[in-house]
């Protein structure tokens, strides 16, 4: 076990390596292939009409000059050790993890995205509280009373949920609940540190829309994951010993169907940790999703790297986490 | 005498009796006209139609058929395992004087685990698989007994694999299904069905799914818990050589009706339907010559939605052609035979059976 996790901790390593990589490769060699010299990627960091010695200044500056490996090993020796920049007679020292400065802002990158982790954090996991207690709950209702009208009703608004897009649903609910009925008017992230009731308050509209589409997937999950278990021999064999029905159906039914649905939960989390794009888009959230919209629209080298970075670490560490946990809620899984 | 005895048995089947009512006999379980019927999309599955039989403690009762005669749906039926909203039963099912069908939910399921309780075919599949087996014996014992502590349970439980002949039980109780052989599984399953000390155990095919070598073993230990226990047992199979092995009375079924009832040793020396000796002659023997092929019966047992008329059994009958018809269209009653124990339903004169199986049966077997 402690054997198992060890490995799979360095394979994790060497996927966020991986991952650094290819983005760093695409972010360089697309544009390369098109044929765009270091000197005019660089151009795009200095402002109209740059004088040639501003130009070569800037290019310098950003490294651009360098070989490709030489900079993304300069980027990895950054987060790891930190990092000393060179502008002209100026030194600024980037402490650990260093993921450098915006290209266009100056500013460094990485108390940029961790103060956005919050924002990220607070959506990602209020919603799926939301989702999972919502989901499953009616999942296993739905199974339970299989073609009853709760099951019709509630599989096909499961089956909207799962059709329309968050930037849709995000807008009604805004459109409806903060303008035409102002019940959260003002939308605004507010710290938790700050005031925890405002923060619930006003992250009430993101949750629900979030949830809204995961709730769907959860129900469609646990209703199918259900079914099949209850017509599992050892439900009979539960039912022969006499237990309740409810005991029948939450301690062996839903225990054997929750397994997958615990795998898909933690993809999904940390899928989200790593930046709800679209509901923190539609909801002027600063979380980290935004910052990455901004950074690729920005072409800013160092924030894509820093969210990509972060993305891929979040998810690598679910999975980790949802294969170790895979151990403590099915005993015939072991690691060899 | 059809006629008569058909009218005789008519109003037992078909009227459910009233709640709180008088037990129909004395006996420990007393089964009377027990009809399950489905409704399906294509039609009424009469999987059940018609079953009576009496069983009193430290007796077993053996029922036996081939696959889809009802045998399964009849112990179901009778632990109130059936749930399907299209499930139709009816007729009286009394255990210790207690009326079970129509009886209330929750008062049933407090007597499934405690006063019967059921072995199934797989152990394996029958079994959660994320709970240890003494975890699982522990949830049957306490469902019973509320007030127990979690020690007392499991002291419960890892006696309980004791006595099922698992060694190392108190190390033992902690493994989970998968970590278990077959035939040990299946005595952990019996630990767990007798854990409350019910007073009749259905086996369902309790040996079906395990290995020869251990599937005596299982016998035995049924038998050695019976004495002990001295519960009540109904063994389910399609198994001949298992019912010779622990059953005192049989009842062999076909297409949902009982076809022949009556003492083991009656039923094994002189059998009397032709569907009963059709098992017998496909059953392997050690004393029969070797280039003796086995003699299936001929064809499938028929559909539960269209049951033939008249005697289910005749189109597979070799026998029909000389009822003079009456297999044909007039369903058999059972009649007792000269032994009042052993009954038969079947169209055959009584001394022209009794020729067919000395003469061609017999000398087969």
């Amino acid at each position: 076990m402690g054997a198992y996790i060890i490995r799979r901790v360095f394979a994790a390593i060497l996927l966020l390596i991986v991952v650094t990589m290819i983005t760093f490769a695409i972010f360089f060699l697309v544009p390369r292939l098109a044929g765009e010299t270091s000197t005019q990627l660089a151009a795009q960091y200095v402002g109209r009409d740059p004088s040639p010695a501003a130009l070569a200044a800037v290019e310098k500056n950003l490294g651009f000059d360098q070989p490709l490996y030489q900079q993304w090993w300069e980027f990895a020796h950054g987060i790891i050790a930190g990092r000393t920049f060179h502008y002209g007679p100026d030194a600024s020292v980037c402490n650990v993890p260093c993921f450098g400065y915006s290209f266009k802002s100056h500013l460094p990158v990485w108390p940029e995205i961790t103060a956005r982790i919050p924002v990220t954090a607070s959506l990602a996991a209020g919603a799926a509280v939301i989702w999972v207690i919502s989901g499953v709950s009616i999942g296993v209702l739905s199974a339970l009373k299989r073609g009853s009208v709760f099951d019709r009703l509630a599989m096909g608004l499961a089956l909207a949920g799962v059709s329309l897009p968050i930037f849709f649903t995000a807008l009604i609910s805004l459109a409806l609940f903060s303008y035409k009925w102002p019940i959260f008017p003002n939308l605004q992230y507010v710290p938790f540190t700050e005031n925890p009731a405002l923060w619930a308050k006003n992250l009430v509209l993101p949750w629900v829309t979030l949830a809204f589409l995961y709730s769907a997937l959860y129900a469609r999950l646990t209703r199918a994951g259900m079914l099949e278990t209850m017509n599992e021999d050892y439900i009979r064999t539960a039912r022969a010993k006499g237990l309740p029905e409810r005991q029948v159906v939450v301690r062996h039914g839903l225990r054997a169907a929750l397994t997958p649905i615990i795998t898909v939960f933690g993809l999904d989390l940390g899928l989200l940790l790593g930046g709800a794009v679209l509901t923190e888009t539609a909801f002027s959230l600063p979380g980290v999703g935004q910052y990455a919209v901004q950074a690729i629209a920005d072409n800013d080298l160092p924030k894509i790297m820093a969210v990509t970075t972060l993305a891929a670490f979040f998810i690598i560490v679910a999975n980790l986490v949802v294969d170790v946990l895979y151990v403590a809620v099915d005993p015939r899984v072991r690691y060899s | 005498m059809n006629r008569r005895t058909r009218q005789q048995e008519q109003p037992q089947g078909t009227t459910s009796p009233v709640l709180g009512g008088a037990p129909p006999s004395d006996a420990f379980l007393c089964v009377r006209g027990l009809r399950i019927h489905f409704d399906t999309d294509d039609g009424l599955v009469k999987a059940v139609d018609g079953i009576s039989f009496e069983l009193e403690r430290g007796r077993t009762l053996g029922i036996v058929g081939e696959s889809g005669s009802g045998k399964s749906v009849t112990s179901l039926g009778i632990m109130g395992l059936l749930r399907s909203a299209r499930a139709r039963i009816s007729g009286e099912v009394w255990i210790d004087g207690e009326e079970l069908i129509g009886a209330d939910a929750d008062r049933v399921r407090r007597l499934r685990g405690q006063k019967m309780a059921m072995i199934f075919q797989d152990p394996l599949t029958s079994m959660h698989p994320f709970y240890s087996i003494g975890a699982q014996i522990i949830e049957a014992y306490r469902a019973h007994h509320p007030d127990a502590g979690k020690k007392e349970a499991r002291a419960h439980a890892v006696e309980m694999l004791d006595r099922v002949g698992i060694p190392q039980p108190a190390s033992r109780v902690d493994d989970y299904p998968h970590q278990f052989s077959g035939g040990m599984r299946q005595r952990a399953m019996i630990a767990m069905s007798l854990v409350n000390d019910p007073a009749l155990l259905i086996a369902d095919e309790p040996t079906t799914a395990l290995d020869v070598t251990v599937q005596a073993q299982i016998l035995d230990l049924i038998r050695d818990l019976q004495k002990e226990f001295g519960s009540a047992v109904v063994i389910i199979t399609h198994d001949l050589g298992v019912v010779a092995e622990l059953a005192d009375d049989i009842l062999v079924m076909y297409a949902g009706r009982c076809v022949e009832k009556g003492p083991a040793e009656a039923i094994f020396s002189t059998p009397q339907h032709p569907y009963t000796w059709g098992l017998l002659a496909s059953m392997p023997r050690m004393n029969r010559e070797r280039q003796e092929r086995l003699l299936p019966i001929t064809g499938n047992p028929p559909s539960l939605i269209r049951i033939p008329p008249g005697c289910p059994f005749h189109p597979r009958c070799p026998y029909a052609d000389r009822t003079g018809g009456s297999s044909e269209t007039v369903l058999p009653e059972l009649v007792a035979t000269t032994d009042p124990a052993h009954t038969v339903a079947c169209h055959l004169a009584p001394e022209e059976r009794r020729r067919i199986f000395t003469e061609e049966v017999e000398p087969r077997l």
